[in-house]
Order: structure tokens, then sequence, then C-alpha cells
């Protein structure tokens, strides 16, 4: 494996042992001396054109406790903004022999044409509406740790889906894995067709949370014109919101999930986001783990 | 390579030869290291996990005092890491005690050019600065490439450094006790 362009070409083997490697991973996070020296000498890109906390963040931490080489570039203060094309930045950057490139654009696919022009490794951290497919690694580690399998797992995935590249990526990833996934959310929101990526459509939320193992929550995405397919924040709250009583219909042993930024009181509520069942912080915990994995495994041996 | 697919020429020690060693061994631990309540049993992975076991099992025998056990990984600090052809697969290492306060006995089955036990090591110390390290093998088959020797050793063997290899076969993996030269 070179490159992790995004959940869809994986098979189940090499998600299990991403997740199993990420696994060894999570000592070496716990321990006072939290590096190991794996990729000394490596350089690692991370190229973020997109806002992101979680995510970039997390891929330094995971290359600098490898040992790695990190330089992070945005948009803004790089010469793309004197009219320089991504194609002829991609070109540049490689140029200085880069061994990885993490990429996170708004332009779905882009990382699969950087991976065609550059030699590096192309690690996708989210493109457009295609693909997040750490995040959903990151998700099915989570799930893996408190769940004793995958088979028949009954998941409700809820909210914007139509412009969730993590409801895509977790798609293929649990249904790979043979999860039952069930999604739900505004009508404007759930792709026409979806049934063929081999999911459930609820008529309600509440069809999708009864007796389900895992409930994720996604973003209302403002940026990405969330907003104009439902009327107002309030309506939205008001039926999709994952409260203390809609939870109450799931498993007792249910786990709540978000990728984050979380959106408190819109599509989340808070006592249910800093309640028991909540996971979510250590999703973001297991990130770091996840990636460590992802750039061991791209970047190791001599492929 | 899968212990059932490799060619196997001789065989070295049976499960009795194993056993005597390892009995030697613990004396031999026992004899140095007359604070046993100081001392810790590190295996390294995967095999040297397992003979480490039973040298803390041996010791809780003969001298009632149960020694911490830990396992290390050392995929993570090998220096063949990017000219190997795979990526090599990565396991948990573990350690429940804090390692600063023990003298560490590291356990692995075969000594050889000796850059596993750099390796092993070079992990310790990331978990803290152990009061001494000591190093206890099954088999030393000579070719080392670094100034490392082993404390404590069940055998020592003859082999080619190219065309030959040495391995262990244990019980808890193989179903059966023995070490065999294999031809390469």
């Amino acid at each position: 494996m070179k490159h992790l362009l995004g959940i869809e070409n994986l098979n189940r083997d090499q998600i299990m042992n991403i997740l199993e490697t990420a696994e060894s991973f999570e000592s070496i996070n716990k321990r006072a001396v939290k590096k190991v020296p794996t990729l000394k000498g490596k350089m690692v890109v991370n190229f973020f054109a997109e806002p992101s906390t979680r995510t970039r963040l997390s891929f330094e931490v995971a290359e600098k406790r490898l040992s790695a080489d990190t330089y992070n570039m945005a948009v803004s203060g790089s010469a793309i903004q004197k009219g320089e094309t991504l194609s002829d930045t991609a070109l540049n950057i490689q140029a200085m022999q880069p061994d990885a490139l993490v990429i996170r654009h708004t332009s779905s696919g882009l990382p699969n044409m950087l991976a065609d022009i550059m030699d590096c490794s192309i690690i996708n951290a989210g493109d457009g509406f295609h693909e997040h497919p750490t995040q959903a690694l990151l998700d099915a580690f989570t799930i893996k740790q408190k769940k004793t399998t995958f088979k028949g797992l009954k998941v409700a995935l809820i909210g914007d889906i139509l412009h969730s590249r993590v409801a895509r990526s977790n798609i293929y990833l649990l249904n790979k894995l043979d999860a039952d996934i069930t999604v739900s959310g505004p009508g404007t929101m759930i792709p026409v067709g979806i049934e063929k990526m081999g999911v459930k459509v609820a008529k309600t939320p509440a069809e999708a949370v009864r007796g389900a193992d895992v409930v994720m929550m996604l973003r209302v995405q403002n940026e990405r014109a969330s907003n104009l397919l439902y009327p107002d924040t309030r309506e939205y709250s008001k039926f999709f919101c994952l409260t203390p009583e809609l939870l109450s219909l799931a498993d007792s042993e249910a786990l709540v999930m978000h990728p984050g930024p979380a959106n408190r009181g819109v599509e989340i509520d808070d006592i249910v986001m800093d309640g028991e069942s909540s996971v979510i912080l250590e999703q973001v915990s297991n990130g770091v783990s996840v990636r460590m994995a992802v750039l061991y495994l791209l970047l190791g041996g001599q492929n | 390579m899968k212990r059932r697919d490799l060619n196997e020429k001789k065989v070295l020690m049976n499960e009795e030869a194993i056993e005597n060693s390892l009995n030697r061994i613990v004396s031999e631990i026992i004899e140095k290291n007359p604070d046993l309540e100081k001392c810790a049993v590190v295996g390294i992975r995967t095999r040297g996990e397992y003979l480490a076991e039973r040298i803390v099992r041996k010791i809780k025998e003969i001298k009632g005092v149960t020694v911490p056990f830990g396992v290390i990984d050392i995929a993570l600090y090998r220096d063949d890491f990017f000219k190997s052809l795979s990526t090599p697969a990565v396991g948990p290492s573990h350690f429940d005690f804090d390692i600063e306060e023990y003298d560490v006995i590291l356990v692995d089955d075969v000594l050889f050019t000796a850059r596993t036990i750099r390796a092993a090591i070079e992990a310790l110390m990331d978990y803290g600065r152990p009061k001494s390290v000591q190093l206890a093998v099954l088999v030393d088959r000579g070719h080392r490439e670094l100034p490392i020797r082993a404390d404590y050793t069940g055998k020592i063997v003859d082999s080619d450094k190219n065309n030959e290899a040495v391995a262990l076969f244990i019980k808890e993996l193989d179903a059966v006790d023995k070490v065999v030269l294999v031809q390469k």
C-alpha cells in the first residue's frame, strides 16, 4: 500500500491490519517518552487547504511521535494566493523530495490526482464530499475497543449525509466489516439512491436510533451550504438533535460518536455530548494511534 | 517466514535440552542477582516473550519470588526499517512496573548479529532508565555485528552466517519445543 486515498478501495484485511497496528501504537502515546525513532529522516508535508483543528494536529502529533520531519503548509501564505496552480504547487513540493504528503482540500478527488502526478505517498485528510479515510479508521478503532465484533453491529448515522465525507468513508468501512448501517437526516440531505451503498434509510431519527449499538452524529456543515437544505437551525435541532430522550431508544450500552467539531445544541445536546455514552474525546485520542499506524504502514519497507 | 515452511537441516536442541538450558540460566540468574526483588524479566517479541514467561515461572518455583514480567516489541526501533521488503508487523509492548527501579533481564531466543538486542535496549530506555540490563539467550550462533554479548547463554552453536539460520519452535506457538538449524 503506497497511498491512503479512501476506504472504498481497501479490503477487509488491509483495514484490520491498520486497526491492529494502531493498537500497538497506543502504549507509546501513554508512556513518558512519547516518541519512537521509526521514521527518522523521513519528510512529511501537511497541506491543509481547509480549516482543521483535530485532523491537522493529530497528523502532526502522529508524525512527530514517529520522528518524521514535518512541514505545515496552508493556502494563506502560499504561492497559490499569487495564482500558482495546485498541480504546479504539488510539483514544486515534489521537487523537495518529501516521503509523504497529507492533504486536506475542498475538491473531491484531488488526492487521487496528486497520487498520479507525485512520487511520494499521498494521505487523504479529507477531500470535499468524497472521503475522510483516517476519520473512518479511527471511528472503527474506537468501536473495536468497546464492542466485541463489527458483524451485525447496529450503527445509526444521523445528519447531513449528502455533504459528509465522514459518512461516506464510514459507510464503506463499516459495510466491509459487515455492520448494519441505518442513516437518517432531513430528506434534502439524504442522497438519492444511497441504499445502493448498502445502508437502510430510516424515516425518522428515532427509527434509526432504536436498538442501535453505535450512534454517529454528523455535523451540520454550514460552510457547505447545509443551511440551504433545511428551514432553520432550530427546526433542524427539533427533529435531528441527539437528546437524552432520543438516545434512550438506543441499546443501553450504545456509544455516541461525533467526528467534531460539534455544534452543541444543534445536532447534539450538551448532556449527551458530555454524558457517559459519549466517546467523542476518545475518538480524538485514538486518532493519533490510527494515523501513526497509517504512516508506519505506508512509509515502511522498500515499497 | 512461517515456521512450517522452514527447510530444517538438523535438530540442535530437543525439549529436554531446552528445559535443562533454561534451568541452568535460571540458576545463574539467581546466583548473580542475590536481591531478586529488584529484578524484572522482559521478553523480546515474539518467542523471547514465552521464554521469559518460563524463566519467571521457574524463579517463582525455586525462590518463591514473582519477578515483574514485561514484553518488548522492537519493530519500531529496527535499523533496517527502510531496507526490509515489507513493513515489519508491530505488536504492543507492555510493562506493568516502573523499569527505573529494576535490574532488567532481557530474554531472546537466538543471539546473532545483536541488532535486535541493540533495538531492544533502545526501546527499553524509552520506558525509563533501568538500574542495569542483562541479557539471557537460549542460543548464541555467533556472527556479531555489534559489541554486545549475553550474560546467560543456553547453548553456543556453529552456523553459516549467510546460508543457514537457527530457529526456535516453542510449544506456546508451534506445538513443539525444539531448536533447529535451517538451510536458507
